[in-house]
């Protein structure tokens, strides 16, 4: 058992405790305001979290030039995504545009 | 005896039925999951995972957004320990999913139940609710339930294998390395759709860029949970 499978399992583990706690257990408490508010911002600021430094971290130290085809990129991907709301033409054009300016 | 009977019979043809139409009303929502099973496969493959671990995990995990940070994490040689963390963080919210549902779920037997979590997913959830808060008094909306998730793992699993082929086939030159971060911008600039959110987003990217260096990936975390109390905190103010 590698340590893929570990992680995999209790992932999955978790996963599947989290979608079966109110069903199966606390069929009658409903989670107080602030834990459904927080929530609600979860996707949004951990998928932020792992893009950012994706797109300006470079070699381990942070790259603002415009020569960094991740941030060139990464942006345009952001203006397809927030305009389109398509998230093929945001991967598509977004991988399109690290591409050429790669080749440069 | 007879009338008995028949009740049974179309007590079972009106099962199916629920069954059908809510694997219907999921296909729509499957022309969107699919293109993310597929990239999913593929970039599992360039992050030189196998295909059976690939396809494993997207039936052991069968969560698209941490599959994607896992798939990540692990190109990054993040410890198991955090990446475990950070896919719990990541699908807390199903609980919320959870505590909605749990209302209409709770004649069912066990069994009912742990088939329904499992397929628990933001794509079967949205389409079993909407069906769960109208007023008519169908019974067996449990089998539309069941239609839906079951449709929608139905393509996870097929567009993963469709995806780890593709995989397979590009060349390694190709540089998938970038994709992954594009589909987490295709996955949360669209659900940036207010004030509270989108300061939740700047705040949660500026902390991970400013804890870049601190040990066992401990930004994610730290930028996680900053990037959840700017979004409670703008939301109350």
């Amino acid at each position: 058992m590698s340590g893929i499978w570990i992680v995999m399992l209790a992932v999955g583990l978790l996963t599947f405790a989290t979608r079966l706690s109110f069903v199966l257990l606390l069929e009658s408490w409903q989670p107080p305001e602030i834990i459904r508010c927080g929530l609600r911002y979860v996707p949004v600021a951990v998928l932020t979290a792992i893009f950012l430094p994706e797109m300006l971290i470079s070699d381990g130290s942070l790259n603002f030039t415009l020569l960094n085809p991740r941030l060139i990129a990464g942006i345009v991907a952001i203006l397809v995504a927030w305009k389109t709301k398509s998230a093929l033409w945001t991967i598509a054009l977004g991988m399109l545009v690290y591409a050429l300016v790669n080749l440069l | 005896m007879t009338d008995r009977m028949e009740t049974k019979e179309s007590h079972s043809r009106s099962a199916l039925k629920e069954f059908l139409f809510g694997a219907r009303a999921e296909l729509p929502i499957l022309l969107g999951v699919a293109p993310f099973g597929m990239i999913y496969g593929v970039l599992a493959t360039a992050a030189s995972i196998s295909a059976l671990n690939a396809q494993a995990m997207s039936s052991v995990v069968f969560a698209g957004s941490s599959q994607f940070m896992l798939v990540q994490l692990l190109e990054l040689g993040t410890p198991a320990i955090m990446m475990i963390l950070t896919g719990l963080v990541i699908n807390l919210r199903h609980a919320l999913y959870s505590a909605s549902i749990a209302p209409y779920t709770r004649h069912l037997s066990t069994a009912w139940k742990l088939i329904l979590s499992y397929l628990l997913t933001d794509e079967a959830y949205a389409v079993a609710i909407m069906r769960y808060r109208e007023s008519n008094p169908v019974r067996h909306k449990h089998w539309y339930f069941l239609g839906a998730g079951l449709a929608l793992w139905t393509c996870w699993q097929l567009s993963t294998a469709a995806g780890i082929f593709l995989g397979t086939q590009v060349p390694p030159e190709w540089g998938l390395d970038f994709t992954l971060a594009l589909t987490f911008i295709a996955l949360a600039v669209p659900a940036i759709n207010d004030r509270p959110s989108l300061l939740s987003a700047v705040s949660a990217g500026g902390t991970a860029l400013l804890a870049w260096n601190l040990p066992y990936k401990l930004g994610l975390i730290a930028a996680a949970l900053v990037g959840i109390a700017v979004g409670i905190w703008s939301e109350k103010r």
